[in-house]
């Protein structure tokens, strides 16, 4: 393909490729050839590892060129007995949290990190020690988590969580404090750890497909898509236009009813009550149309591989269209209102700020990383299905802070609503589902969804009897987390809820 | 004559004392409308207290005697307070010459128990809105102060029914944009003691940004029955100084008076419920400059009655 360098595979995303065509490297120029994938306008997708039968552990990198819709990967294998490699975080902090879950779920040591510690709070698969140290798992978290301190007279230390006065998952925070500013944030995660990647290579094909929509419950729609194309591509199976078209639309509701939802989330949180009660209600609206389409208001068992199990008639989404250029008339309306308020703005802007440089260094997607300038959308960068044919134009803002964040998302709606009203008149025939064939074996394809949070990856592998055997699953949230923390520094504390509901992060995704 | 008056008086002192959730309802009510909902029962703060005075307390083992004695002498200095405050009429039930400085007094007394209760706790976050709490009462206790200075000029008393009551009326013929000065600082001054938007919410879940709540958690049951009264009660007598300051009248037979002041504080309610849904709160650092703010007006007002009554 044009373009590859040596030393990697270039592929796209919904495409199969066999696993014996991805390069070796050897593990100790690992980072340097990753680094020099960087230096080419790389920006690191995932980087994962995957026991090999004799013990072993094979690294796969994934960099994205995203001005050319183009995946590269490569990979590299440490030896049973020697797990360990130069780390690639030491200059790129891209991948420190991919880094950390490597030396967590393997025991692999990637020499020179950082800020290796733990980031699920699990053992090791085999039971081995991780570089920090077995496991133990009698021990509370976040008791004994080594922490970073900042010591000094009026320095003083405040928890939060994890268990939070509202209705949110479970996450510790430390706040390192001199008077009301906040020097640092970590962030404790873990608590939502299922085992999402065993439970999803569940035999029973259905039941693989109900435990990706679980990934994230706020996310259903853009999980299922991407562990869909990436099971289709392995199947070799095309979806039928009217499907993806229908996947775009349930995508589209579930960006709407969250970038809704938050944005009024925002509006209470700066107690802006009249924005606030109004958008609440708009975002059950949208929720509706969903349950509309497919019975369930956050589009679980929608989507499936080879197409989507509810389809949408003609009076159907004659009615769906009215009701969203109503719902398209009281949105902006209140949307404006906010907008135009200037204590609302005047809480918003300038806080928590993230400059382009640092989004980029520690690869933030989706809307945050938008805001801070970044043109990254999966939609427009890697499109798939529906979005081939029609374009949603990226949203972008400059200023990196909390009111970039929630403008980012504001246009964001307006565009969603412009492309599901086109949409919906003008849907492409054909069926909606037709049984995805047998998935080819000794085979890689992954799947890529803009979820309303940002990029999720599902990687999908078979073993040579064509069957599943391994997935990994990445959320948006894990590249963002760290982009919080370091949004933070130096800002008041009493601002943080706003910072983290502009964010607003899954923990489900981050823990799977 | 003076049983007569005490006999007159219990029934003024039930309906001060019954009044107080009534208000933080059609605070309620306001915000509710607002935001196109109708909003929780007219009766619910009393069901409220009548629920978490019937319940247990449960007191951490890290506290001591102050933390129980914080709620119940917030609760006692503003019960004696609202004996040297007119409500619903001019008169006081045990006012003096010179009771403005006791009624501030006893306010910080209120103030001073509840913070050192949260900081009994031990908790940062009752650190941290005990630490708020005394930032922003140190600077809203001046502009009170002052607006009391005012009304001493004005009215030439110490004694806060006089200073509220018919010589006003006088004061403000003479130094109307003084007494309108004086009664923006007051609001401001409510705002911020009573912890409403724009310097507090009282509606948020959210720890790190609240101040009052933050340093009432660890209450429960009963206790914080107390403390949830107190502030109602806060409102009301502080809600009393800002309408009998803007709307000063000279006494009048009390079944007019009477009527005509729950009015009023119902109309302040409303405001404040209006103020509560139309702005978002201010980012806490700023909230020192509109106390500053609330500062200088009354100040202001004072340099403008002291000149228009001595020169």
């Amino acid at each position: 393909m044009n373009g590859t360098r040596p030393g990697w595979l270039a592929l796209r995303q919904g495409q199969a490729v066999d696993v014996s065509s991805i390069p070796l490297v050897d593990a100790d120029d690992f980072a340097s050839h990753m680094l020099a994938g960087r230096g080419r306008g790389g920006r690191l997708a995932n980087l994962f590892g995957r026991r090999l039968p004799d013990g072993g552990v094979r690294l796969f990198a994934f960099l994205a060129f995203d001005t050319d819709a183009r995946i590269e990967v490569c990979a590299a294998d440490l030896p049973h007995g020697k797990l360990t490699y130069p780390s690639v975080t030491a200059h790129w902090p891209a991948a420190q949290a991919f880094e950390r879950e490597l030396a967590e779920q393997y025991g692999v040591f990637p020499v020179g990190h950082a800020w290796l510690k733990p980031l699920r709070y699990h053992g090791t698969d085999d039971g081995s020690a991780a570089p920090w140290g077995p496991f133990e798992a009698s021990e509370p978290i976040p008791g004994n988590y080594p922490f970073y301190r900042v010591e000094g007279e009026e320095v003083h230390e405040v928890a939060v969580g994890p268990v939070h006065a509202g209705i949110i998952e479970p996450g510790h925070f430390r706040f390192q404090c001199h008077g009301e500013e906040v020097l640092h944030l970590e962030v404790v995660l873990g608590y939502q750890h299922r085992g999402i990647e065993r439970l999803l290579l569940h035999p029973n094909a259905t039941r693989s497909a109900i435990v990706a929509e679980t990934i994230a419950g706020d996310a259903t729609v853009g999980h299922a898509l991407a562990y869909c194309t990436a099971l289709e591509a392995l199947a070799g199976a095309r979806v039928s236009l009217r499907a993806s078209a229908l996947r775009g639309i349930a995508l589209e509701l579930e960006r709407l009813a969250n970038h809704v939802g938050d944005l009024g989330a925002l509006c209470t949180d700066v107690a802006f009550l009249p924005a606030s009660a109004y958008l609440g209600r708009l975002r059950g609206e949208y929720l509706n149309l969903t349950l509309e389409i497919c019975g369930n208001r956050f589009g679980r068992n929608l989507l499936r591989p080879g197409g989507v199990r509810f389809d949408i008639s003609t009076t159907m989404a004659d009615s769906m269209r009215e009701r969203l250029r109503r719902l398209e008339r009281e949105t902006l309306e209140v949307l404006d209102l906010m907008f135009s308020q200037s204590s609302v703005l005047a809480r918003f802007e300038g806080t928590g700020k993230l400059s382009e440089e640092r989004a980029d260094e520690i690869g933030m997607v989706g809307p945050a990383a938008r805001a801070c300038g970044l043109r990254r959308d999966v939609r427009c960068d890697h499109p798939h299905g529906v979005f081939q044919f029609s374009h949603i134009p990226i949203a972008v803002e400059t200023t990196g802070d909390v009111y970039a964040r929630a403008a980012v998302r504001w246009l964001e709606v307006q565009r969603s609503l412009e492309f599901l009203v086109e949409l919906l008149g003008n849907k492409p025939e054909g069926p909606v589902f037709e049984p995805i064939g047998r998935l080819r074996p000794n085979a890689m394809a992954l799947g890529m969804a803009e979820t309303w949070r940002g990029e999720s990856m599902h990687v999908a592998f078979t073993d040579e009897a064509g069957k599943l055997a391994f997935l990994k699953v990445k959320d948006p949230s894990i590249h963002n987390w760290f982009g919080l923390a370091l949004a933070l520094r130096g800002v008041a504390i009493s601002d943080f809820p706003v910072c983290n509901k502009s964010f607003n992060l899954s923990y489900a995704g981050h823990d799977l | 004559m003076t049983v007569l008056r005490a006999i007159g008086a219990v029934p003024e002192a039930v309906a001060v004392l019954a009044l107080p959730p009534m208000l933080l309802s059609i605070i309620a009510k306001t915000k509710a409308w607002f935001g196109g909902r109708d909003g929780p029962p007219w009766l619910q703060p009393y069901y409220d207290l009548m629920k978490l005075l019937r319940k247990g307390v449960v007191y951490s083992r890290t506290t001591t005697w102050v933390f129980r004695a914080g709620p119940i002498v917030n609760l006692a200095a503003l019960l004696c307070a609202a004996t040297l405050i007119p409500v619903f009429s001019d008169d006081t039930l045990l006012g003096f010459g010179g009771d403005v400085i006791l009624i501030a007094y006893l306010l910080a007394l209120g103030r001073m128990l509840t913070v050192l209760a949260a900081m009994d706790t031990g908790s940062s976050f009752e650190g941290m809105g005990a630490s708020r709490e005394v930032t922003f009462g140190t600077m809203s206790e001046p502009a009170l102060f002052l607006s009391f200075v005012v009304l001493a000029l004005a009215t030439k008393s110490l004694s806060l029914a006089e200073m509220l009551g018919a010589p006003l009326q006088a004061a403000w013929g003479d130094v109307a944009p003084a007494m309108l000065l004086v009664v923006a600082a007051l609001l401001i001054v409510l705002l911020t003691e009573t912890c409403r938007v724009p310097v507090d919410d009282p509606a948020t879940h959210l720890e790190l940004t609240m101040i009052h709540e933050v340093m009432v958690l660890d209450h429960s049951g009963p206790d914080f029955a107390y403390i949830t009264y107190a502030a109602a009660l806060k409102f009301l007598l502080l809600g009393s100084i800002l309408v009998h300051a803007a709307l000063p009248h000279a006494s009048w037979a009390l079944w007019i008076d009477a009527p005509l002041r729950v009015v009023e504080l119902a109309v302040l309610a409303m405001l404040v419920g209006v103020i509560e849904s139309s702005l978002a709160r201010l980012r806490l650092q700023r909230v020192s400059l509109l106390l500053a703010g609330a500062f200088v007006l009354s100040g202001l007002a004072a340099v403008l009655t002291f000149y228009r009554t001595h020169a």
